[in-house]
This record gives C-alpha cells, structure tokens and sequence, in this order.
C-alpha cells in the first residue's frame, strides 16, 4: 500500500522524525539538534498562546470545567482525542498542544530516588530498572537548567543537588505546615518547582497569579513551549503542529519507514524518516503502537513481546484536607510548594512495600471551594448557606499521599473497538484497577496525613481517595529491560524489535516511584538523545 | 433574556431552584443566585452541561409534580431537600453552573473581601514565611536508601 506522501514524494525525508512535543517531546529535540541531522517534530495540538490562559480573564476558574478542564473527554477540543475510562477509578489527565501536558501540571519537580531504580534488589517486587539514578543524575541537572527549577538545596531526602532558582514562598498555608511537621518531627521541604522566582531565561518570575495548572499567563510556569522549543527551533528543529499521526509505517526490513498523519486540513500524509522517536506518553504511545500494525507486526509495532499497553501506573493519588480558623493564601501562588519524603522509603514495619510522597496544597479558589463543598454536602442549601460558605473558603488545608504504583498486567492500554478520534482513528481504552499494597499505602497515608491536619489545628477533614480526576501520571506501558521478552524498550530507549524506533517518554518506565515524573521522563528523555549521539555511527547494529 | 435551549418553563424552574440554593442576604449584603444579572450569566453558561441540567430541570418537575417555581415556599423546600438527594450527575452539573457563575459576581466577590478582576497581571502577595522553620529538617541525617 502507498500512502500519498510516498506516491509524490510531497514531504522529503528526514533524519529523525519525533512524535509529540510535550515534556520529553521538546527535551529529546533540543538535545539532539546539535548534531544539524534534519530534525522533524509532528504535534496533533497548536500553540496555545499567553493570552489564551484563563488567568487573563474573570472566567478564570470557570474554564477549569470547560475548556481547561483536565480531562480530555470533558475539554473535548478538536486537538484532544477520547479516552474510555470507564472501567478505571482514575482518569486521565492530559493536555494536547505544543508543550502537552507541561501547558497543564502543577510543575511540581520532584525526581525519583536511588532505590526507585532498583525495587526488585531492594524489596523484592516488580523490575529493576536497567540504569540507575548515577546514570541520570547529569541529565536531571541539565533539565533543571533548561526548564528553570526553583527550590533549595540540602534536602537529606534526596542526594545532593542545586536547583538555579530560590525556592517558591512558604505562605501563610506552608508556615502552618511546617511548623506542625516539626511538631509531629517528620521531613518537609521546599518543593522544587519549575516556576520561576526569579526572571529566567526569558521568563517572567512568578507573581503570584495562583492558578498556575492550566497555563500561566505570565509565563513564569516551565511549559516546554517557552523553554526547550525556543531553543530547539532557533537550532534548525522543525515542529509542525496540527499533525495527528495515525500509525508508525515498516518497511520490507521491518525497519520504521515514516508515519502516516493528517494534517491541520485533515488530509493523509505520508512523512518518511531515518529515525522515529515516539514521545505521546504512557496512553498516547501505546495506541499509537497498537495502531501501527502490519503483516510483519500483526498486534502492533515493536510489541512483540505482549507488553505494549501493558503495566500502566497512574499513582493513585489520596487527598486529606480541613479547615482551619484564620484565612490563609486561598488561590493566591502556585498550589504546591512543599513535600515531604517521611514516608517514601520501604519501612518493613508497615503491611505494604514502596511508600508515598506528600505534597502539600496550599489552597483553592472560591469557586472550586464552593463546588466541590457542594458535592461533598458540606455546603447547605438555603438561609445558611452564606454563614457555611464564609467559614470555607481561604480556610483550606490540604495534601495528597502520591503513591507509588507497582506494574500489574491487567493494568493496561488497549484499542477501543467503537470509540475513535475525529480523524478516525481508534481511541485508547483503560482498564485500571488500585491494587491492594497501593490501597494500604493510600490508608496510610489518609491517617499520617489527618495528624499533620491535626498538628496544623485543622478540622473537619474531609478526603477523596483515589482523586478521581488524578490520572495525571501515565507510565509503564512500552517499559524498559533489557530482555526482549519482557521489555518493549532497551537501556536507552530503542525498541528491541525496531531499530530505528525510539521512546522516550513516560510509557518505558520500568516503576513509578512515587513522586510527580516529569523531571525523571525529561532527564530520561535528554539520556536517550545522549546515547543516540555517542552511537551515531552504529544506531542500528 | 436567552433561554438557551430551555422552554420557558424550565428557565423559571432554573432561576426559583437557584434561589432555594443560593436566596439573597442582606446579613451579608450578596444578592441571591436568581439576581438578574447572575441569572442572566448562568443561562449564557451551560455549554457543555445543558444536556443534564435539561435532565435535571425534567427530573425536577416530575419531583414537584408540575412548575417548581409556582409551588409554595415550604413545598418548594422539601422538593428541593428530595432533588438534593437523589438529582445525581445531572443535578451535579446544575449546581456547578450555579455556583461558578454566583461566586464570579463581582458583588458577591467583594462581600467576601476578593477583587474582583482576573488573577494576571496584578498577581497576588504571597509572605515569604519564616525559612528558619526548616532548621530540623536540615540538621536531619540523609533519608535516602543508599544504591550499591
């Protein structure tokens, strides 16, 4: 079969060609684009620009639910495509757009542990991972300098390292928790944060706008559209968007040939490449595999091993909240600006393995407060509505247990056999159940987290476990090994059964850790490209 | 004043079921969630959720057996009390839409002590806090599981 590009050669090849632009998208191309190989990256979103931000506007948090709502089915653009996630307690989180999902995350930048690289040695669960956190280590230090990191050195919980920014303000909100942490003598820490505090890199420092997770309209907020892709495109990287590709093609040596997408028109094209490097994340990628079948590859490209889709981890995410007397920061600055680790590492005192970070929230605004009040029957109807409302907004304190989530099988990313996109193309279908050992480590953490309430003179606590809408982390379904037969991907991300295939986002990881993954799939991200460039010579051997 | 999709009916179901949830005070000097400039709002924000609050506005008037808005003030406070139980996802929607466009007027903003303006470009004061809180954690010895 011909695809048109390949009938009229309307589009010449390229040496690498790259399918995604969002966090480790945009990482991978600026790394790589100092070699001057022609450099290809296809988005199905746009730009969004600055003056698009519902922080420009007094609908600010009405657009959370409309279209800045975090989840896909509900945003609907035309630049989104549907998830069925019925059958999940989680759904998932996304934003499609030149940045992805950078343009819609709360830019808290943790990054894994040491012991989160070798679980099985360690706890006897899961995988090891086939790198280590040494290996990373220069990488997440060149990817806190690109994306501007804010925070402060010393945390004991982590290996040393020197974030280039001060950290964000404690507030009145972070002034409560650490004194009641001290209290009770656990960890906090800053957060390290990719909001600038101070002007970086052609960014404006923070000024408090405090609805930072749909896109900062001052541009202090790490989207990697004002930080790598300046850089990349000003080095010769093409990034075409509107660009919706519908499947990875082989040729007659089952090497990647190119993809077929459709561009802004909605017309097929065929973009033929040397090198394909897939950066959709945890559900993107895989259906993009699975979409990509031929006789050569009959259950989807590179999977010959079964395990494309397969091992998806969310971290479920408990959420533990109260009320407080005296008004605190409400929406005002961005909503995370702590951690604590006290409860990150294997402890065999407890009845699960792995642990938890907790980050520390540092309110919410008057409409959210009022709707979700309302949901939870909190907020009366009627006369006493007023009094009620009064005594709850700008009176919130709250964390989230991140929990870490071991891969499981039947946790996974599958084709839906009706639902498709607006090109046609079939959708994503999760299937996701919270496994036992990650159930006890949410109760743990609901308890540990109502006495740090408790220690910060909170009442009425209230909790939603698993957040439903909390399915911003999307990791484990093309992982990493290196035995073909239990991995998608090798030690630096090609795909075993491709040798021209690349991944390098969420999808190779081998386990979730338990913090927020950004920083670890860029630093994953600029490791890949790395070892692309020292095999040159040699990539496909 | 648009009517959406919305018979006229069930705009007036809308505006006196807005009323039970939110009513006027003049303790706190806030107009009620059936003020005509809020209401107005509210009809102009249904988008994405019309389809429910239709539901809802149906499964309301079955509820009161006929207009929700022409019934008596005690009655209409025991339907509403029955629809707050048993309304779900639909009523849901409704409800949200009320509350995001009350909590956005700038009437009711200011009586809650907010400026009522878009959060860029004047941002917002946030305190520094007191750094030396962290001096504990500091003097902590490393946390972290070391890796051979």
């Amino acid at each position: 079969m011909a695809f048109r590009g390949e009938e009229n050669s309307m589009h010449e090849k390229v040496d690498v060609l790259i399918i995604g632009s969002g966090a480790s998208g945009a990482a991978v191309a600026w790394s790589l684009a100092d070699t001057r190989m022609r450099i290809l990256c296809l988005e199905q979103g746009d730009w969004v620009k600055p003056t698009d931000y519902p922080s420009n506007g007094r609908d600010w948090e009405a657009r959370l639910f409309s279209d800045f709502a975090v989840n896909p089915n509900r945003r609907a653009r035309p630049t989104d495509y549907p998830i069925n996630d019925a059958n999940s307690p989680i759904k998932v989180v996304n934003f499609n757009g030149v940045g992805g999902s950078t343009i819609m995350y709360t830019a808290h930048f943790p990054r894994l542990h040491p012991s989160d690289f070798k679980v099985r040695t360690l706890d006897g669960v899961a995988d090891d991972w086939p790198i280590d956190y040494a290996t990373l280590e220069p990488f997440f230090a060149e990817n806190d300098r690109m994306m501007g990191v804010s925070g402060l050195a010393g945390d004991p919980a982590y290996p040393p390292k020197q974030p280039p920014m001060p950290p964000l303000p404690l507030g009145k909100s972070g002034t409560r928790f650490g004194k009641a942490m001290n209290r009770l003598g656990w960890h906090w820490w800053p957060s390290d944060s990719t909001i600038a505090t101070l002007d970086y890199d052609g960014r404006a420092r923070c000024i408090n706008l405090g609805h930072c997770t749909p896109g900062c309209a001052q541009g202090a907020k790490a989207s990697t559209d004002i930080t790598y892709w300046p850089h990349a495109i000003r080095a010769g990287v093409e990034l075409r968007t509107l660009c919706r590709v519908r499947e990875i093609t082989t040729d007659e040596h089952g090497m990647a040939s190119g993809v077929v997408y459709y561009d802004a028109k909605g017309e097929e094209q065929f973009q033929p490449a040397e090198v394909v490097i897939i950066a959709c994340n945890g559900v993107g990628t895989p259906r993009l595999m699975l979409n990509s079948v031929s006789a050569r590859f009959p259950n989807g490209i590179a999977n010959s091993s079964g395990l494309v889709g397969k091992n998806l981890m969310f971290h479920p995410y408990a959420l533990t909240y109260g009320y407080v007397d005296e008004p605190l920061d409400g929406n005002h600055g961005p909503p995370l600006c702590l951690w604590s680790q006290e409860f990150y590492e294997t402890d065999p005192r407890r009845d699960f393995v792995r642990g938890y970070t907790f980050q520390f929230s540092r309110g919410v605004g008057a409409i959210f407060e009022a709707i979700v009040s309302s949901q939870a029957g909190r907020l009366p109807w009627g006369e006493d509505h007023h009094r009620v409302y009064r005594k709850l907004v700008n009176h919130r304190i709250g964390l989230s247990a991140i929990c870490e989530d071991l891969p499981e099988q039947h946790n996974r990313v599958t084709l839906d056999p009706v639902l498709k996109d607006s090109s046609g193309i079939p959708a994503p279908k999760i299937d996701y159940t919270i496994s036992a050992n990650s159930r006890k480590m949410m109760q743990h953490g609901i308890a540990r987290a109502k006495e740090i309430l408790a220690a910060a003179g909170a009442a009425n606590i209230c909790v939603e476990s698993p957040i439903l809408n909390g399915g911003w982390h999307l990791l484990g379904t093309a992982r990493m090994g290196t035995d073909p037969e239990r991995s998608v991907v090798n030690e630096w991300g090609r795909c075993h059964d491709v040798k021209n295939l690349f991944i390098v986002d969420g999808s190779i990881w081998v386990t979730s850790g338990g913090v927020n993954p950004t920083s670890t799939i860029q630093a994953l991200a600029l490791y890949i490209a790395d070892s692309i460039k020292q095999r040159l010579a040699n990539l496909f051997d | 004043m648009p009517t959406i999709d919305l018979t006229a009916e069930q705009a007036r179901d809308l505006r006196a079921l807005a009323s039970a949830i939110i009513p006027p005070s003049s303790a706190y000097g806030v107009p009620g969630a059936d003020d005509e400039l809020i209401f107005n709002d509210i009809l102009g924000s249904l988008e994405r959720d019309r389809e429910d609050i239709c539901r809802a506005l149906t499964q309301l008037a079955a509820l009161a057996g006929g207009a929700f808005a022409d019934l008596g003030p005690e009655r209409r406070t025991e339907v509403a009390a029955t629809f707050r139980e048993t309304g779900g996802a639909p009523l849901a929607a409704l409800v949200r839409v009320v509350l995001l466009c009350y909590y956005r007027d700038d009437r009711v903003m200011r009586s809650l002590g907010q400026e009522p303006r878009a959060p860029f470009p004047k941002g917002h004061l946030v305190e520094q806090g007191d750094w030396s809180l962290l001096d504990p954690v500091r003097a902590r010895p490393r946390m972290y599981r070391q890796v051979e």
